[in-house]
């Protein structure tokens, strides 16, 4: 076996040294009647080549290559080449999580700047090192603000990603923890008069997303001083990290919970991502995961250590605030090395990008349909209601080589022939357009047929 | 310092804080022009808009790649040599699986693209799922879960559906002292108590204890075998044979999995549910902490309660996810999991084949026996209980001196070498848990061996030499009680 460093002579060698027959000796130890007395059924011993074609083949049949309008929770920005040739650094990429400082400065420091820099981006005060993705850092979140405000009840926006809602569910349903909807409204907004009846004296927080499943931008000052009258907490989702550099943050969040994906990940199909906890200095300590602080060694140096580790569960066991213990580093220094690649000015142009491109698909294919949700700013993702079903419009573009957008019913029917529609800076015009033909044929073939308008029920 | 022989000192590169090397105008990106017509942004954002991104950084591409190149040199790493951490298996990561990862269509495949385009993925998860069900000898799994913990949330959440099931979700999980923290974290999660179980004098699982202590009360005990001090639970059929016959359930922590893959079957010994961690086992990287991957393997009973989606064969058959699952505990992930971690564990099998990982599994069991060999007599070896794939030694002679493990591992540094675990698990007194993996020659376990014994002797001659340590790193050891004290969580201008 070629990973394994050894010769035959040298294995005898160290049976010999031990004190061992054979290595059945060291083995002994399982009882005989559960020992494996055969190969396990697996593929044989594979060479280099051999592995490089199966994973090839399964490339090929997977989608590679095509134009696509899916965000939804993942999205595909262009990723600069430095994060690759950095993170395949095996100082970077084989170290494990940093607990002896003194050979980990690199990791740590690394660490620092991803902190500071998801401060700066977030308006928030301190940001941990990340947490699996931005499901799991919203449903911590949540149970973060239970603690912090020794309330129970949370009331979750419907606009937030429904895969987010249902691990909020999961973390929550054996946690005493009450779970309300709030719904959206005309403009695809939290419905205020409805989010003032159920936000009561017993909710720990308001979950809502930003830009929220739709695209839309929550008017999120109206919604923290609304939580806040109530005693609330407000917990912000972002799910789509690139609108930080035009879209103004959420500041007012009490906690915000981030998916860093956009931020030079590659869409893997759905992972690894890093999602991210950022909250106010004051319930620092009722934060989830690992925290990097700085300090100085006995000779006066500046170095990095983990610290405030009283909160984690190696230290505290089940009194811990969660039981994360190996997060997302590696990703979270991708999204590091592209917020420090393109900074201050290139985030803001990069977000700009993505909002013409947006604004002129939505245009343009409003034409055909109707564009769900006005009356509010959309960042890169925008509804769309045709008359054809849009799992039928997704066939025809796939036949043209598109992937078109997130069909909506499976989450929304209420929204009919929906879709979500995801554009971001490595979206063509030319593959716009090549859309907005498909759909004006498609709205042609609808119209023949006596099909009833779609009605919209929110 | 003259026995150092693994390394030598060398010169390194300064470097500050990125924000320390930004100023107006430098920048490492350009952006392609703009194909379709510009836009306002104050026109369609208003209020929203956001005016200026404060202190984020403003530099050169070369700046970058000599801030984290500097910064890389920093960090001990398995590519430059032994990282003993016990129950952390840090073997080797091939780059093979680092290869196939970044694949095009693999790694931009959209996890919402439709199934027909998504055939190379789904085929990779069901090989994957294939291959781990005949690795643990289990029947069901869900490929979800994104690290060892989240794997271990996952099986008691499933646990905890079953019993509901059957009417009562019960109320406490038992839990080993020598557990991982994780362990009653995760409990506590799931809405379960925690009862401690002790240890016998041979470093196992006290059945006697267990007897007593195990009652309708109990929903499962939560094991890790071989446990923390590398020690096979030889009674691991009493111990499961007590749970069941009270109706509760034997998780498994697979934590140490590598001791096992190929030998014997965690379905074969009586585990109802157990997780597996892909960064340990099957050699995905740490990556400084992640990302891991935490797959939750189970009997039939549990299947019904897995996390959605679950991958099927459909009728005409082709492969495909299924979300109708009425009794599912739900998602415990967006997605489908770490998705090119499981890329990466899929090369790793198969790279190795049958007798691959057999013989893995067999050299990381002979290196950890070959160390304890080397240092029994200069360690105390509080168990002497046989050793499976990694050793638990204390710092009970050094500490005469005033010497404690901490201090015995920053001495380590020195000599080149990562250390091992420090006071972990909590029931040996100044624990030092040492797991080489299959990943290390001889000649390297001959150093480690070398190393420890030579600081054995400074310990005895010269202690300051030790407590002081490290000598030889770029920073001398940390104020972590002033960093805990007066947090500095971010820089500030």
């Amino acid at each position: 076996m070629r990973y394994l460093p050894k010769s035959p002579a040298d294995r005898e060698a160290m049976l010999r040294a031990i004190g061992a027959r054979s290595i059945d000796d060291l083995f002994a130890p399982i009882p005989n009647e559960y020992r494996l007395n055969r190969d396990l059924r697996l593929p044989r011993q594979m060479s280099e080549p051999e592995i490089l074609e199966w994973f090839q083949k399964c490339s090929r049949e997977n989608g590679k290559g095509l134009p696509s309008f899916l965000g939804a929770g993942a999205y595909h920005h262009y990723r600069p080449v430095v994060i690759d040739t950095i993170i395949s650094r095996g100082e970077f990429l084989t170290a494990y999580t940093p607990y002896q400082a003194e050979i980990s400065q690199g990791t740590l420091q690394s660490i620092f700047e991803f902190q500071t820099m998801i401060c700066e981006l977030t308006g928030m005060e301190v940001a941990n090192a990340s947490m699996y993705d931005g499901s799991t850092a919203t449903a911590e979140a949540a149970t973060m603000a239970m603690r912090v405000s020794g309330r129970r009840r949370v009331v979750m926006a419907r606009s937030v990603h429904p895969e987010y809602r249902e691990v909020l569910a999961t973390y929550g349903q054996h946690q005493d923890m009450p779970l309300t909807a709030v719904g959206f409204g005309e403009n695809g907004r939290v419905k205020m008069a409805e989010l003032e009846r159920i936000l009561g004296e017993d909710c720990a927080c308001l979950v809502v997303q930003s830009p929220n499943f739709f695209g839309t931008i929550e008017d999120v000052p109206a919604l923290a001083e609304l939580a806040r009258s109530k005693g609330a907490l407000l917990v912000v989702a972002i799910a789509e990290a690139v609108s930080l550099g035009i879209v103004k943050p959420p500041a007012e969040a009490d906690i915000v919970a981030m998916e860093a994906q956009s931020f030079g990940v590659p869409l893997g199909f759905g992972g690894p991502y890093a999602g991210v906890i950022a909250t106010r200095e004051k319930y620092v300590r009722q934060m989830p995961g690992r925290l990097v602080g700085e300090t100085r060694d006995k000779h006066g140096k500046r170095g990095y250590v983990l610290t405030l580790a009283t909160r984690e569960q190696h230290i505290r066991r089940e009194k811990a605030t969660s039981n994360i213990c190996t997060n997302q580093a590696l990703i979270a220094l991708m999204a590091n090395v592209f917020m420090t690649v393109y900074g201050r000015e290139g985030l803001k142009e990069l977000a700009k990008q993505n909002l013409a491109k947006t604004a002129y698909a939505r245009q343009h294919f409003g034409r055909h349909g109707k564009a769900l949700f006005d009356g509010a700013p959309v960042f890169n993702e925008f509804v769309l209601q045709t008359v054809e079903d849009p799992y039928v419009i997704n066939s025809r573009l796939l036949e043209e080589n598109i992937v078109g957008g997130f069909p909506l019913k499976k989450f929304y029917p209420e929204l009919g022939n929906a879709a979500l529609w995801c554009c971001t800076e490595t979206t063509t015009r030319a593959s716009i357009d090549a859309v907005g033909a498909v759909l004006a044929r498609a709205q042609t073939a609808g119209k023949r047929r006596p099909e009833p308008e779609p009605e919209v029920v929110r | 310092m003259s026995q150092v022989k693994k390394a030598t000192r060398h010169v390194n590169q300064n470097e500050g804080l990125i924000f320390e090397k930004s100023s107006p105008g430098k920048a490492a990106w350009r952006l392609p022009p703009l194909d379709v017509p510009e836009v306002d942004t104050a026109d369609l954002l208003g209020e929203a808009e956001r005016a200026d991104l404060g202190h984020m950084p403003e530099v050169s591409e070369i700046e970058i790649i000599r801030h984290f190149t500097r910064l890389s040199t920093w960090n001990y790493a398995i590519d430059l040599g032994m990282y003993p951490l016990g129950s952390c298996t840090m073997k080797y990561n091939p780059r093979i699986n680092e290869a196939v990862s970044r694949f095009e269509g693999l790694a931009n495949g959209h996890p919402y693209q439709p199934e027909r385009i998504s055939l190379g993925a789904l085929r990779i998860l069901k090989t994957l799922t294939d291959c781990l069900l005949e690795i643990t000898g289990m029947q069901a799994i869900t490929l979800q879960p994104a690290a060892g913990a989240h794997g271990e949330l996952t099986g008691i959440l499933l646990v905890r559906a079953f019993l509901q099931k059957q009417g009562n979700p019960r109320k406490k999980i038992l839990i080993p002292d020598s557990a991982h923290g994780t362990n009653p974290a995760t409990a506590a999660m799931a809405g379960y108590a925690v009862e401690n179980l002790k240890s016998n004098s041979a470093g196992m699982v006290d059945v006697a204890s267990l007897a007593a202590q195990m009652n309708e009360d109990v929903a499962a005990l939560m094991l890790t075998n071989p446990n923390t001090l590398g020690v096979f639970e030889q009674e691991i059929h009493k111990i499961a044979d007590i749970l069941h016959g009270k109706g509760g359930l034997l998780y498994m922590d697979g934590a140490n999995m590598n001791a096992l893959v190929g030998k014997v079957r965690p379905g074969d010994f009586g585990v109802d549910v157990m997780h597996l961690n892909l960064h340990k086992t099957f050699s995905t990287p740490h990556g400084g902490g992640g990302p891991g991957s935490g797959p939750v393997a189970c009997k039939n009973f549990l299947e019904p309660f897995l996390p959605v989606p679950v991958i099927v064969t459909k009728a005409d058959g082709t492969l495909g996810f299924d979300y109708n699952r009425p009794q599912s505990i739900g998602r415990v992930r967006a997605f489908y999991g770490n998705f090119g971690m499981h890329v990466r564990a899929l090369a790793y099998i198969m790279a190795n084949g049958p007798d691959g990982l057999r013989q893995t599994t067999e050299d990381a069991v002979l290196n950890a026996n070959y160390i304890r060999k080397g240092l029994e007599g200069v360690y105390d070896l509080p168990y002497k209980t046989p050793t499976m794939h990694e050793v638990v030694f204390s710092d009970r002679v050094q500490a005469k001196k005033g010497v404690r493990t901490g201090d015995l591992a920053k001495r380590l540094i020195d000599y080149g070498f990562h250390p091992y675990t420090v006071s972990f698990p909590l029931i040996v007194p100044g624990a030092m848990m040492i797991e080489p993996t299959e990943s290390e020659s001889k000649e390297e376990l001959d150093l480690f061996v070398d190393a420890m014994k030579s600081i054995a002797e400074e310990c005895e001659k010269a202690p300051d030499v030790v407590l002081e340590a490290p000598h030889s790193t770029r920073v001398s050891r940390l104020d972590e009680v002033a960093a805990a004290r007066k947090p500095v969580l971010r820089w500030k201008p």
